[in-house]
């Protein structure tokens, strides 16, 4: 478990040695703590690698092989969940949450927007003044302690 | 309104936290088989002690039970092996072994040695059968209906509770039927 | 007898936290001067037993003190004396010991650097401190004492610690990882105590301002050295797996790194005060629930400690007293949205808080696809695994569109700006970042490549904008000196941070890109060719450590038939427990790494498996994880800071 997983698995087709990097790396050892395939020394990663390689030599799709796994070992195996009713809010919330923040975000300067309209003047007055409010602030509590 | 905004961080955690406590009573990893309520995956694969025969699914499909995937260079497989000698002197439940990446001189010695519990012994020579049936590791044991299907898959050593388990879901059905 | 004073030593700095917890609190509330001023000699007092305690067990690593379970279980007489010592924080028990420890030391630290504050502010903000710690103390000594004892009779020696700790970034790792941690514990006492006492104005963001960045630089440093560590020590190459230890360290980071922008807006404009100070509860909360995924086991993980459910539960109690309760003041006190000054569209407030919701969505992204599997599995709907593909996937985009905002943001000003000012500024960095990202492909890889455009354009506009703005800084100077020494040290920092930012993207960009890999069977004399470089195997030796055997492989790299170096990478056997080690051997350069590997021998050792990478660019993403920190930590000489302290001190007298 604490040495890295270096066997060697030849390809006569450079396209399929990547296509093997791949998958190896997406796919998670059933076994493993929380190892991918690529990663991994325990004897089923190395099982699963060789059928990788045995499928890849065979034509098979990645698809085809995803599935393989799949049906052997579950949606376990996948470290990029599938898109699926259960797994909409893990992929659709980012986007969500983002909309979500910039709407907010609209939402305060509209309503800042609606007060300037009506107090213009007070708030640049204000602002003159502003820089030194906080130093103010830091002596007026000083003095009240002492 | 604004104030009760102020609440949703609260609920927010209140929800997370049930996870959390739920999560503390479950063991990450404990992976069901995805085979089951399956059927159990075709094969032709020969005999342990008889290397001449080869065995199908047929051969033990009609009634439950039990396959156990075992191999000597496996110690829990040790640990087990009591347990399972005495579940098939009880000859409630038949046992089929699955010989897992073994050396078939190794495994019939161990058999003779240490008794032999099993109807027969599938030898699954370069473990591709367990890489359909989704094992990963010995020992691992499964739970098959009369028809052939997968109902229960036990990871690691059979346990007197693994078993008394095990009889607990054979029992299930049993008062299904009646 | 050491270890029972190391224990004693504990139980009495509970009781002193347990005092610290109550009396300041209560004077506070009762206006009590005489109990307010508790606060400081109680928390000099905790952090004084808190380092007897902490000696008493370094005291027994260092001396094999086999009788105490937990040196026997983490040490070994043949260890080399830096790793026993560093063993002390190497298991759950030591290592809660020096969360402990340093939470003691920002407590002894903020009344001893506060001057400034009121009575009744430093007593709120220590006596929240002294609550922390009250709870951490308590789960040390009733769940995980590092100092129990295997009595009466003891083994002969350790069982020696796990061989991939035995190494320097166990020593630098978890110290500053800790002091980040729990450096936003700082943040959120102040929080806490501005909630409570209902000052919730600016000077409560000045005062935890220098807090807040210091914690935040640490935890980033930790973070980068802890990828660091992972690439040359587990010997695969990668730097970043998201597996769910690395993440709960990223949460806090991402969400502190927000903290840090919002209280530089309340700070300067006294606006969003609400959300600063929930982030502030946010980002020491997720430090707390990262220890509970750490810890309890509920995550499964490369590098967690044993787990533990009890250990588990009490820290789900804890997490579940914190974050409950501070969430309640919070609901209860906190002010409602209101305004109290203005701003356009384009303006610095506008930018910072889209920078708030990127950095946001990014830790809950993480939280999410963290915790998804616990979620899927405790709904009883199957057991699934989130990884990298997912995480890369959903945080590419946003990383992108946030670099953006920041390059916007470098030319907008606080309250309003106009379009044409922006535009002016901004044109000239966006064409040049638009059109080095064009060429580098081709000039560097040899082909266009969309990943590449992308990064390196946004990098450089990141990189780019902070240039334009710092030069247009000088247009009305009369000599750059006094310029120079006019920009305060906050500006200073900001910049080396952004870049810093822009440096990692670079590295992340390219190394995920143009990274190669080969596994090689290797005999002596074989080599193999992997950009450009030549690797040759000249065979292996057996070399003998200090409590390990390794196979060591000499392997000679030249390009052009010129030597560049000779790496000697290792299979190490630890003598105690037997386990194998894959020790790489790393030619590390600003511009590519050369990385050796060694994996099984084949053939009865006539060949070797043999990992070779290229890795072009990858110390950039370090780098840059330096120049944040050291970015946040320049912030915290700025003048300001210092002008209050010694105005604080006349005050005083």
């Amino acid at each position: 478990m604490l040495s890295a997983a270096i066997d060697v698995y030849e390809f006569k087709d450079p396209e399929k040695e990547k296509r093997f990097q791949e998958l190896a790396y997406e796919l998670r050892c059933p076994k493993c703590q929380n190892q991918n395939l690529t990663d991994s020394n325990a004897e089923i990663a190395k099982d699963l690698r060789t059928k990788i390689q045995q499928m890849l030599e065979a034509d098979k799709s990645n698809p085809e092989i995803i599935d393989y796994m799949v049906e052997r070992y579950g949606d376990f195996v996948l470290y990029k969940p599938r898109v699926k009713p259960q797994t909409y809010l893990l992929w659709y919330g980012p986007a969500l949450f983002i909309i979500l923040g910039l709407i907010s975000i609209a939402w305060i300067l509209r309503g800042r927007a609606k007060k300037q309209a009506n107090t213009t003047a007070e708030a640049t007055e204000l602002s003159a003044t502003q820089t030194q409010q906080l130093d103010d602030l830091l002596h007026i509590k000083k003095d009240k302690k002492s | 309104m604004p104030r009760l905004l102020l609440f949703i961080p609260l609920v927010l955690f209140m929800i997370l936290g049930g996870f959390l406590w739920k999560g503390l009573s479950i063991d990450p990893r404990e992976l069901p088989s995805a085979l089951l309520d399956k059927p159990f995956p075709e094969f032709s694969v020969t005999a342990l002690q008889q290397p001449d025969r080869v065995l199908t699914k047929k051969d033990f499909v009609g009634k439950p039970v039990l396959v156990n995937v075992w191999a000597t260079w496996c110690p829990s497989c040790r640990q087990e092996h009591e347990q399972l000698l005495a579940i098939a002197a009880q000859g409630n439940l038949e046992i089929i072994g699955l010989n897992y990446k073994d050396e078939r001189a190794a495994a019939i010695n161990w058999l003779r040695q240490l008794g032999d519990p099993y109807q027969f012994n599938i030898y699954d020579e370069d473990g591709m059968l367990g890489l359909d049936l989704g094992v990963y590791g010995a020992p691992e044991t499964y739970l098959l209906d009369a028809q052939g299907k997968i109902r229960h898959r036990h990871v690691g050593v059979v346990t007197p509770a693994a078993w008394q388990e095990i009889q607990a879901i054979i029992k299930g059905w049993d008062s299904v039927k009646n | 007898m050491t270890p029972e004073i190391g224990e004693f030593a504990l139980i009495i700095g509970l009781l002193l936290s347990v005092i610290l917890a109550v009396v300041p609190m209560v004077g506070a509330a009762t206006r009590n001067e005489m109990w307010m001023s508790f606060a400081k000699p109680l928390a000099l007092g905790q952090f004084l037993f808190m380092i007897i305690s902490f000696l008493c067990l370094g005291y027994a690593f260092a001396t094999d003190d086999f009788s105490v379970v937990y040196v026997a279980q983490h040490s070994n007489s043949q260890m080399p004396i830096q790793f026993k010592l560093s063993a002390i924080w190497g298991g759950h028990e030591g290592s809660l010991l020096l969360w402990a420890l340093i939470l003691c030391g920002w407590t002894f630290a903020v009344s001893r650097f506060s001057k400034a504050l009121p009575l009744d502010m430093l007593a709120r903000v220590l006596s929240i401190m002294g609550m922390v710690g009250t709870g951490f103390i308590s789960f040390l000594l009733i769940t995980s004492s590092p100092f129990a004892r295997y009595l009466p009779s003891y083994p002969a020696d350790g069982a020696d610690l796990n061989p991939l700790l035995q190494d320097f970034g166990l020593i630098v790792h978890p110290p500053m990882l800790y002091m980040g941690y729990v450096g936003f514990s700082v943040a959120f006492a102040f929080a806490l105590a501005a909630l409570l006492s209902g000052r919730m104005d600016a000077a409560w963001a000045r005062w935890s301002r220098p807090w807040t960045n210091i914690a935040w630089s640490f935890l980033g440093l930790g973070i980068t050295l802890g990828s660091w560590w992972a690439y040359y020590e587990l010997g695969w190459g990668g730097w970043w797996f998201w597996d769910p230890v690395e993440n709960a360290s990223l949460m806090p980071w991402l969400v502190g790194t927000a903290l840090v922008h919002s209280l530089a807006v309340t700070e300067k404009r006294g606006v969003f005060k609400s959300w600063t100070l929930l982030l502030a509860i946010f980002a020491f909360s997720l430090s707390l629930l990262g220890t509970f995924l750490v810890r309890s086991g509920v995550l499964t993980s490369v590098h967690a400690f044993a787990s533990d459910p009890e250990r588990g539960f009490f820290i789900l109690m804890l997490l579940a007293i914190t974050m409950g309760g501070s969430l309640t003041i919070y609901a209860l006190k906190a002010p409602s949205v209101k305004s109290e000054s203005s701003f356009s569209w384009l303006s610095r407030e506008v930018l910072l808080l889209v920078n708030n919701v990127f950095l946001t969505v990014m830790a809950v992204t993480v939280l999410l696809g963290t915790l998804y599997p616990l979620l899927i599995d405790a709904l009883g709907s199957g057991k699934i695994s989130v990884g990298p593909p997912y995480f890369n996937a959903v945080f590419v985009p946003i990383m992108g569109t946030m670099s953006i905002a920041m390059g916007i943001s470098i030319a907008v000003r606080w309250r309003e700006t106009s379009q044409e000012s922006v535009i002016k500024t901004l044109w000239l960095p966006a064409v040049v970042s638009l059109v080095i990202g064009l060429i580098f492909p081709f000039a560097y890889g040899g082909g266009f490549d969309f990943r590449v455009f992308l990064g390196m354009s946004v990098s450089l506009w990141v990189i780019s904008t902070v240039v334009r703005e710092f030069i247009s800084k000088f247009r009305n100077a009369t000599t750059i000196k006094t310029k120079l020494s006019q920009l305060s040290m906050s500006y200073y920092g900001m910049m080396v941070a952004h870049i810093g930012v822009a440096v990692t993207a670079i590295g992340i960009t390219l190394v995920s890109t143009y990274s190669e890999e080969r596994d090689m069977r290797m005999a002596k004399g074989d080599h193999v060719e992997l950009a450009g470089y030549l690797f040759t195997f000249e065979g292996t030796k057996v070399v003998k450590g200090p409590n390990y055997m390794a196979d060591q492989a000499t392997i000679v790299i030249t390009e052009d038939g010129q030597s560049v170096t000779t790496l000697h990478p290792e299979k190490r056997r630890y003598n105690v427990k037997r386990n194998m080690m894959t020790e790489a051997d790393i030619d590390a350069g600003l511009f590519r790494d050369l990385y050796v590997a060694l994996g099984e021998p084949l053939n009865n050792g006539e060949a070797w498996a043999v990992r070779v990478h290229y890795k072009p660019y990858v110390r950039w993403l370090w780098l840059g994880g330096i120049l944040m920190s050291l970015g946040g930590l320049l912030t915290v000489f700025d003048k300001r800071y210092r002008k209050k302290k010694t105005r604080g001190r006349v005050a005083n007298a």
